[in-house]
């Protein structure tokens, strides 16, 4: 046993899949995470403390969570977990691994990257004040630590998760000022056919929009947001938006906005994955085959390869395993592929009609004005980026980092590269594949510079 | 100031005692760092650009308090009295600890 | 027919020292074309450290290193943008187990002093009084206050947009894969094909130039390396000079600077293979750890701070790993600049300046002998 060398990272739905493969194949693959508890983001555990059940915390997904929660807890003894571990870089057929201040290079056979997704978020005039948070923040606050952000939260954005994290809320007895959705209701309609991939997913939907109605909370679908209002030391005030032609204004101390949600990809990334511009999503996502080979021996799975959601992770992480697997030249059950592989479809039919239900407001976006933040962490401009284009003469995504800063701070472009590709590709007027990628660095996430080496 | 973060469940929890900025406040066992200081205060930190974007005509950035909560934004790192750094949205709360909502190196070209 | 595009002088690399070049050829009057595969500046010249110091340079380096730092001082007036050259002093230091280096940077001062560089040298405590971050470790120091750093992401493409304003024409995204002498032009071709001609040539192609001099018979083996650098969090701006180690070991030679926003840029240790021909370089991780390992003792208050992004450039050593610059050998018309081999960003305004003036006049006051292609050709 052992022989083969499999590193997972990531112990969401998808790397719980893939680590049972890889088990149920007899080795016993280093799974890296960097939480303290396995899970993943939608699964997410509380500390162990806390007394909610399963029915409280992940209501109609009760049952997959306490699943993934069983299975992996059956996992343990033969897999080498590592929690609270930071991959922080990828190199020579090594993963970089960092815990309490220590890392080592561990060598891999097969690396299976399982790293899920953050908030693709929108900037809007006033968003970095403090009280705004993503979408995902928002519902971690209530599922991890029974918090509301804010006594009156203003929801902005599209998507399912903006219903169901203020549905929600709702449900947990926050104030919830309003739902204000970019996208219109028609787009909705128009993308039904789609969404009809998953019916019991379609009709939670309903059910969310009913609950949100019921309990008095505004719902305005199409809106154009103006401004998140508030001051820089006492933070949010509320949000102006504009709704059928009318000025609308919420007061509120906390925003919680997210347009869906993007890969994880810094990992695949440094891992030389190859990427390609996916033109209905508007970004570029690393390149795998249907099982997920990305060729150097890594494997992508879940929602860090492309975002297909929670179910279709637990999909795409064991296929990605299986493919490993295969190549390591183990036996794999065709059987099983083949129908890994028409769940997978399916997942991916229902998510091309959310994409369509709910799209990222693109042209929002490259018409922001000129005094909005576009890059949070470096505070830099829209005025100072369009510089970057007009006056220096920046063609591309990473011309524009380098003489904007844009993209250059703690959180290396997750926040504002979408943003600031549309907002280049509209100061160009050239299609947004051609202001090109941000290029990955290390580290995935910062290190300190008191980092050591534990191997030598 | 005044608390940002609401608590709405799981609130019978034993306490536990930090000191922010000098002030001592009781949190909750099993709450992030966060959590603690946001149901204090309203921010964790400063912007260090806070009102220094030149080509901006009416800059406004100023205080922070996190983003994400998923370890992914960066924005929600608080100092510890040695001037170690913790992310408050994945750091548990320890009792004891000492933070600080400002960056230690202000005074560092005085330090031996 | 394909028009062949014609100039006084054709430079084939945009970095640096064909932005430089091309910038006072123009200020001169004669026509001139840089051709650049990628973008201007995006190569060795945007990548580098960004240090701006000529103390610790070869002492026949000093005049070319002097004409240089007045350029960087007249950069905004000259360029028109800022490329943030703060004049706020280097420090070069020794570790207490090297106490030999003491005597050397004794010696070296005495010979700068004469080329007109003034350096202070200090004492562990005197060090440490006026920079009271450096470590323990720290013996001694050479502090030079009229040197200092400056943006490279910056000042390439500022020296080509001045260039251009002046009326040069800037080719990018244009690599040129042939070059011959065709009577008294040279003949550029690019990959797809368009033509460039000119009677006078500058190869000022970073760690590709080998190379292209070898299309002329003067081949210059280079090895492409990969410096290991990284930037931390912004923090409160209190670290003026850009400091360095002085070792004869490579993994100890570490060095920082904080540029105004508050970020402190660390290099050094050892460096990595680059690969030009597929325009990569890549940080290998145990150089970043090696990095930092040195770092805490030179600066042990930075072992707080969260490094948020490592990155590498190319750049090619020559063998001795001293630069190459004026004319052919072999080929009249023919100019070399490159061979810069890790420290080629201070002197880069220097050496384009020297060039323009060279190949306009057919003389400079510089002393060129050091630089001498025949040292490799011969
Ligand atoms: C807040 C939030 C809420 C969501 N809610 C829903 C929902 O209601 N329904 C739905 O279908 N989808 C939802 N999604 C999408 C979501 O990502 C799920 O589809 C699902 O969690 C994907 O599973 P996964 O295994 O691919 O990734 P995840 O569950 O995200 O797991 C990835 C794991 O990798 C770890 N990791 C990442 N990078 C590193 C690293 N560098 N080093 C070490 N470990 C690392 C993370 O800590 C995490 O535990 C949500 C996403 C977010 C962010
Ligand atoms: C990471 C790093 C750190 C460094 N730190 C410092 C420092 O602190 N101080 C210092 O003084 N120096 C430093 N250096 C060295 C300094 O950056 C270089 O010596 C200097 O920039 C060289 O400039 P250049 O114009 O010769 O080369 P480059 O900037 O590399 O430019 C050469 C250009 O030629 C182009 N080219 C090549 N082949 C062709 C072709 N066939 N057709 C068209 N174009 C072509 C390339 O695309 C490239 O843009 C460092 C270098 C690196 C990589
Ligand atoms: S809030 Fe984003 S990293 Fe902590």
């Amino acid at each position: 046993m052992g022989e083969h060398r499999v590193i997972i990272v990531g112990a969401g739905p998808a790397g719980v899949r893939a680590a049972q493969a890889v088990v149920r194949a007899g080795l016993r693959p280093i799974v890296i995470d960097e939480a303290a508890r396995a899970g993943g983001q939608i699964y997410r555990r509380p500390p162990e403390n806390f007394k909610r059940d399963h029915d409280a915390l992940y209501g109609t997904e009760a049952a997959r969570a306490r699943a993934i929660h069983e299975d992996f807890a059956a996992l343990l003894p033969h897999i080498d977990y590592r929690p609270e571990t930071l991959v922080w870089n990828v190199a020579e057929g090594h993963v970089w691994a960092a815990h309490e201040g220590e890392t080592q290079p561990l060598p891999y056979d097969a690396l299976i990257v399982c790293s899920g997704a953050s908030d693709r978020v929108a900037p809007i005039k006033g968003w970095q004040a403090a009280g705004c948070y993503s979408l995902g923040g928002a519902q971690i606050a209530l599922k991890a630590q029974g918090c509301a952000i804010g006594h009156r939260v203003i929801f902005l954005g599209s998507g399912p998760l903006l219903y169901l994290a203020a549905a929600q809320y709702v449900k947990a007895g926050a104030e919830v000022a309003a739902v204000l959705d970019t996208s219109p209701f028609w787009l909705r309609v128009k993308a039904a056919p789609k969404l009809a991939a998953m019916p019991g997913l379609l009709w939670q939907g309903v059910k969310l929009l009913r609950d949100l109605k019921r309990a008095g909370v505004p719902v305005l679908t199409g809106v154009t947001p103006i401004e998140i209002e508030g001051d820089p030391q006492t933070g949010v005030s509320g949000v102006t938006v504009r709704h059928k032609g009318a000025v609308k204004h919420f007061a509120g101390d906390a925003v919680a906005m997210g347009w869906h949600v993007k890969p994880e990809a810094q990992i695949a990334d440094l891992a030389r994955a190859t990427f390609a511009f996916d033109e209905a999503t508007r970004q570029w996502l690393p390149q795998t085959d249907a099982d997920g080979r990305a060729g150097n021996a890594l494997y992508l799975g879940g929602d860090g390869a492309r975002v297909l959601g929670a179910r279709s992770a637990e999909v795409t992480g064991e296929l990605a395993a299986m493919a490993a697997l295969a190549d390591l030249g183990l036996t794999m059950d065709a059987d099983r592929r083949r129908w890994l592989l028409a769940e997978k479809a399916n997942y991916a039919k229902f998510a091309k009609g959310l994409a369509q239900a709910f799209p990222w407001p693109h042209e929002l976006v490259a018409a922001i004005p000129d005094e909005a933040i576009v890059c949070r962490c470096e505070a830099v401009t829209a005025a100072t980026l369009r510089a970057s284009v007009n006056t220096a003469h920046a063609q591309e995504a990473n011309r524009a980092k380098a003489f904007s800063r844009v993209g250059m701070g703690r959180c290396q472009g997750r926040y504002c590269g979408h943003a600031s590709a549309e907002i280049i590709a509209a100061a160009r007027s050239v299609s947004l594949e051609k202001t090109g990628r941000l290029r990955g660095q290390a580290p995935v996430k910062p290190i300190p510079v008191a980092l050591k080496r534990n191997d030598l | 100031m005044t608390a940002r973060f609401r608590r709405l469940v799981e609130t019978d929890r034993p306490p536990v005692s930090l000191t922010i900025d000098g002030v001592g406040v009781t949190a909750l066992l099993g709450d992030t760092l966060m959590v603690a200081m946001l149901t204090h205060g309203d921010a964790l930190r400063t912007s260090e650009f806070a009102g220094s974007e030149p080509a901006a005509p009416e800059p406004s950035d100023g205080r922070r308090a996190g983003f994400c909560l998923m370890g992914a934004c960066q924005d929600c790192w608080v100092w510890t009295a040695s001037g170690a750094r913790l992310r408050a949205c994945s750091t548990p709360v320890q009792n004891g600890m000492t933070i600080s909502t400002r960056q230690p190196e202000a005074t560092w070209a005085n330090i031996a | 027919m394909t028009q062949i595009h014609q100039s006084d002088v054709a430079i084939i690399g945009g970095g640096l020292m064909g932005c430089s070049a091309a910038f006072f050829l123009r200020q001169r009057g004669m026509s001139v074309t840089v051709l650049e595969t990628d973008k201007v500046g995006r190569q060795a010249s945007g990548t580098n450290f960004g240090n701006v110091r000529r103390q610790g340079r070869p002492i026949f380096q000093l005049p070319l290193a002097n004409r240089a730092i007045r350029i960087w001082r007249d950069s905004p007036q000259l360029l028109g943008s800022d490329v943030e050259y703060l004049q706020s002093g280097h420090i070069r230091v020794c570790f207490r187990e090297r106490p030999e280096n003491i005597g050397k940077m004794e010696e070296y001062a005495a010979l700068a002093r004469e080329e007109g560089l003034d350096l202070e040298l200090l004492s562990a405590n005197a060090l440490r009084e006026k920079f009271p971050w450096l470590g323990p470790d720290v013996l001694a120091g050479s502090y030079s206050a009229t040197d200092g750093h400056a943006n490279p992401r910056l000042a390439a493409p500022a020296f080509a947009r001045a260039a251009a304003r002046l009326g040069a024409s800037i080719v990018e995204d244009t690599k040129i894969v042939h070059a011959e002498k065709v009577g008294e032009d040279f003949r550029l071709t690019a990959e797809d094909g368009r033509q460039f001609a000119a009677p006078i040539l500058l190869i000022t192609a970073g760690a590709w130039a080998g190379k292209i001099a070898g299309w002329f018979g003067e081949e210059i083996p280079l090895t492409p390396r990969a410096p290991t650098m990284s930037v931390t969090e912004p923090v409160p701006y209190a670290i003026a000079p850009a400091v360095g180690v002085m070792t004869p070991e490579e993994v100890e030679t570490v060095y920082f600077r904080q540029v105004a926003r508050g970020n402190i840029v660390l290099g050094g240790s050892t460096r990595a293979a680059s690969y030009p021909d597929d325009y990569r370089s890549y940080v290998l991780p145990q150089n970043t750890m090696t990095q930092f390992e040195h770092l805490r003792r030179l600066a042990p208050a930075l072992a707080n701070l969260q490094v948020i992004r490592v990155w590498s450039g190319i750049e090619g050593y020559t063998d001795d790993a001293l630069p190459i610059m004026g004319p052919s050998a072999k080929v009249s018309g023919l100019f070399h600049a490159f061979g810069f081999s890790g420290s080629g960003f201070q002197i880069g305004p220097g050496v384009g300046e020297t060039m323009a003036e060279l190949i306009a006049t057919g003389a400079t006051d510089i002393p060129l002998e050091h630089y001498a292609v025949t040292r490799f050709t011969k």
